[in-house]
C-alpha cells in the first residue's frame, strides 16, 4: 500500500526530447490532443451552451421537442429568484456543504491519524474504509433509507435502547436534513480518510522525532507538527470535497426526493424537480438553477485552482 | 501490547463503518414478512432468497445494459484520454496548461447541469434511450479525470525510455503505443476503473436520458423498485447487493489502484 503516492509526487520531466524542430512537434502533440478537443467542444461546450440557450427561453414541452421557443432573456432567473424555494435550497445547499465538509474532514484527519502507525491489519482495515466510497450513489442512498426508517429502521430501534422517542428522520421537516446529511459524511469519509492519509506518509519522521525530543506529547505533536504541516493537503482535501458537496444530487433524490416540504432541498435537486420532477416539466427555470449552481461550482474550483498553485510553489 | 489494542480499536471502528453494508445484506436476506419486525433481526434468522430470485428474474436485462454501458465508456475514455495524456506528458505543445485548466474546471461541473443540455441535445437529434448515447454522456464524468490522471502516470515515464526508442528509429505513434502506454499500465488500469465505477453507478444520465425505454442501466431497476413498492425491501437491497458486486471485486482485485486514484484526484497537476 506504500506505493500508492507514486504517480503523484513525480514532477514532470523538464523538457520533451527532440524538439529541434520548430513547426512539426507541435502539429504531432495537437494532432494526438484533437480527439480531446473535439469531444470537449461536443460533449462539454455543446451542453453547456445548450443549457444556457435553455434558461433564456420560455419552453414548453412542444416547443421543446419541435423548437420555436421564445427568447425571455433574464425572465427565468427572475422567476427563480422570486421563488420562495430559492431561499431554502440555497440555505439548504450551504448547511449541507458546511456540515458535510466539516464531518467528513473532521472523522478523515482523526482516523488517517489513528491509521498512520503500524499495527496488525491496519492496512486492510484501511483499505475496507474505501467500500462506501466505491457502493453506487443510489446502493448507499437507498440502504440509508431503510436504515432511518421510522417504524422499521434500524437506527430507531437501537436509539430506543437508550430511552430515545421514535424520529421520523426522512418525513419530518427538521430532521429531513439531517439524515441526507448523515449518509453523505458516511460516504465522503473514505476519501478524506485516504488522501489525508497519504499527505501524513509525506510527514518526515525525523520532525516528530525532534519533537518528542522536544518533549512534545501527542497531543502537542498533533497540534504544532502534524497539523500545520497538514495544511497544504487539508486546503486541497477541504475544497475538492466543496466541488463534490455541491454537485451532489442522487443521495438526496433518493432518500427524500427533497421534501418533505422541500425541507431537503438543494439547488442539484431542485433544479432536477423543476426540469425531470414532475408530468409538467419548466426546463427554462430548471436551466437557471443550474447556472446558478455551476457559478458556485466555479467559484469553489478557482479557489481550488489557486490553493493548488500556492501548494506547487515550494 | 499497544500494537494488539490498536488492531481491536481499528476492528470496532470498521465494523462501525461498514454496518449499513452488512445490514444492506442482512435486509436483502429477510424474508418479506419479517421486514417490518420490531426490534429487526440482527441477522438473517431465516434466511431467504426470494428477493434475488426477483432481481435475477427481473432485472438481468438492466444489469446487462449496465455492464454493457459501462465497458462502452471505459473504452471511449480511454481511447480519448491515453493520446491526449501522452501528447500533454511528453509533447507539451504550447497551450497544453490551458487545456489543463480546462480539464479541471470541466471536472466541476455538476452531472445534473450536463444533464439538462444533454437531454436537450438528444430529444432535437431524436436519440434518447440509445446505449451509445448514454455511453457518450457518462464518459463526461470520466475523460477529463482519466486525462489527469494519465499525463501524471506518464510524465513519470523517463524521457530517455522514450529516446532510446526514437533513435531506433521509432516515431511518435510507435514511441506512444510500444513504449510509454505499457509502461504507464497502472495508471491505464486506474483510469479504466474509474471509469468503469463512475458509469456503473450513473443515475443521472440514466434517469434524464433513458427513462422511457426497455434499455436500462441497473441503478434505474433500483430506483423503479424504490418507487413501485416501498413493501419489498428485500428485493432493493438485494438488487443494491447485486449492484455493489463490481465495487467489491475491484476493491478486491485493484486496491491499491484505487487509492492511487482517490489520492491523485486530490493531488493532481
Amino acid at each position: 500500500m506504500q506505493d500508492t503516492r507514486e504517480p503523484v509526487t513525480v514532477r514532470p520531466a523538464a523538457r520533451a526530447p527532440g524538439r529541434t524542430g520548430r513547426r512539426r512537434p507541435q502539429l504531432l502533440a495537437w494532432a494526438f490532443l484533437a480527439p480531446l478537443v473535439a469531444y470537449l467542444v461536443l460533449c462539454y461546450g455543446y451542453p453547456l451552451v445548450t443549457n444556457v440557450d435553455l434558461s433564456l427561453r420560455s419552453y414548453t414541452v412542444r416547443t421543446f421537442v419541435h423548437g420555436g421557443a421564445p427568447l425571455v432573456w433574464f425572465d427565468n432567473y427572475a422567476t427563480v429568484f422570486a421563488d420562495p424555494t430559492f431561499r431554502t435550497a440555497l440555505l439548504d445547499t450551504l448547511v449541507f456543504t458546511a456540515a458535510s465538509l466539516l464531518f467528513q474532514y473532521g472523522f478523515g484527519l482523526a482516523l488517517a491519524v489513528f491509521f498512520a502507525r503500524h499495527f496488525r491489519l491496519g492496512p486492510t482495515l484501511r483499505a475496507l474504509f474505501l467500500v462506501p466510497w466505491l457502493l453506487p450513489l443510489i446502493v448507499s442512498g437507498s440502504t440509508w433509507a431503510w436504515l432511518l426508517n421510522s417504524e422499521s429502521g434500524v437506527v430507531n430501534s437501537v436509539l430506543g435502547w437508550f430511552g430515545a422517542g421514535r424520529i421520523d428522520w426522512l418525513t419530518s421537516p427538521s430532521w429531513s436534513l439531517v439524515s441526507v446529511i448523515i449518509a453523505n459524511i458516511w460516504i465522503g469519509v473514505p476519501f478524506n480518510l485516504v488522501v489525508l492519509h497519504s499527505g501524513l506518509q509525506n510527514i518526515p519522521a525525523e520532525v516528530y522525532e525532534a519533537a518528542s525530543l522536544d518533549g512534545a506529547g501527542a497531543w502537542q505533536r498533533f497540534r504544532h507538527v502534524t497539523f500545520p504541516l497538514l495544511r497544504p493537503v487539508s486546503a486541497i482535501t477541504l475544497l475538492l470535497g466543496l466541488v463534490y458537496t455541491l454537485k451532489v444530487f442522487d443521495v438526496i433524490w433518493i432518500m427524500t426526493k427533497g421534501g418533505p416540504g422541500g425541507s431537503s432541498t438543494t439547488l442539484a435537486t431542485w433544479s432536477y424537480q423543476l426540469g425531470f420532477g414532475s408530468m409538467l416539466p419548466r426546463f427554462g427555470p430548471s436551466a437557471a438553477v443550474g447556472n446558478v449552481l455551476i457559478l458556485l461550482a466555479l467559484v469553489a474550483g478557482l479557489l481550488y485552482i489557486r490553493a493548488q498553485r500556492r501548494q506547487e510553489e515550494p | 501490547m499497544i500494537r494488539r489494542w490498536r488492531t481491536a480499536v481499528g476492528l470496532v471502528l470498521t465494523a462501525v463503518m461498514l454496518f449499513p453494508v452488512y445490514w444492506m445484506v442482512n435486509v436483502s436476506l429477510t424474508p418479506a414478512g419479517r421486514m417490518r419486525k420490531s426490534p429487526p433481526d440482527w441477522f438473517p434468522a431465516a434466511p431467504t432468497f426470494e428477493g434475488y430470485e426477483r432481481v435475477l428474474r427481473e432485472q438481468l436485462p438492466y444489469f446487462a445494459t449496465s455492464l454493457l454501458v459501462a465497458l462502452g465508456t471505459v473504452a471511449l475514455t480511454l481511447a480519448l484520454a491515453a493520446p491526449s495524456a501522452y501528447a500533454l506528458a511528453k509533447l507539451r505543445p504550447r497551450g497544453h496548461r490551458a487545456l489543463g485548466f480546462v480539464l479541471l474546471v470541466a471536472q466541476m461541473i455538476p452531472g445534473i447541469i450536463m444533464a439538462l443540455g444533454f437531454y436537450g441535445i438528444y430529444v432535437s437529434l431524436g436519440i434518447t434511450n440509445t446505449a451509445w448515447g448514454l455511453v457518450l454522456a457518462d464518459s463526461t464524468i470520466a475523460v477529463p479525470f482519466a486525462v489527469l490522471i494519465l499525463t501524471s502516470f506518464m510524465a513519470s515515464v523517463p524521457d530517455e525510455l522514450v529516446q532510446a526508442a526514437t533513435i531506433d528509429g521509432a516515431g511518435a505513434v510507435r514511441a506512444f503505443w510500444s513504449v510509454v502506454l505499457p509502461a504507464s499500465r497502472n495508471g491505464v488500469v486506474t483510469a479504466g476503473l474509474f471509469s468503469f465505477l463512475w458509469a456503473w453507478s450513473d443515475f443521472v444520465f440514466a434517469a434524464t436520458l433513458d427513462g422511457g425505454g426497455s434499455l436500462r442501466p441497473l441503478t434505474l431497476g433500483i430506483y423503479r423498485y424504490i418507487g413501485n413498492n416501498n413493501q419489498e425491501w428485500n428485493s432493493i437491497m438485494a438488487t443494491a447487493v447485486v449492484a455493489s458486486v463490481p465495487a467489491a471485486v475491484l476493491l478486491v482485485l485493484a486496491q491499491r489502484f484505487v487509492a492511487a486514484g482517490v489520492t491523485a484526484g486530490a493531488v493532481k497537476d
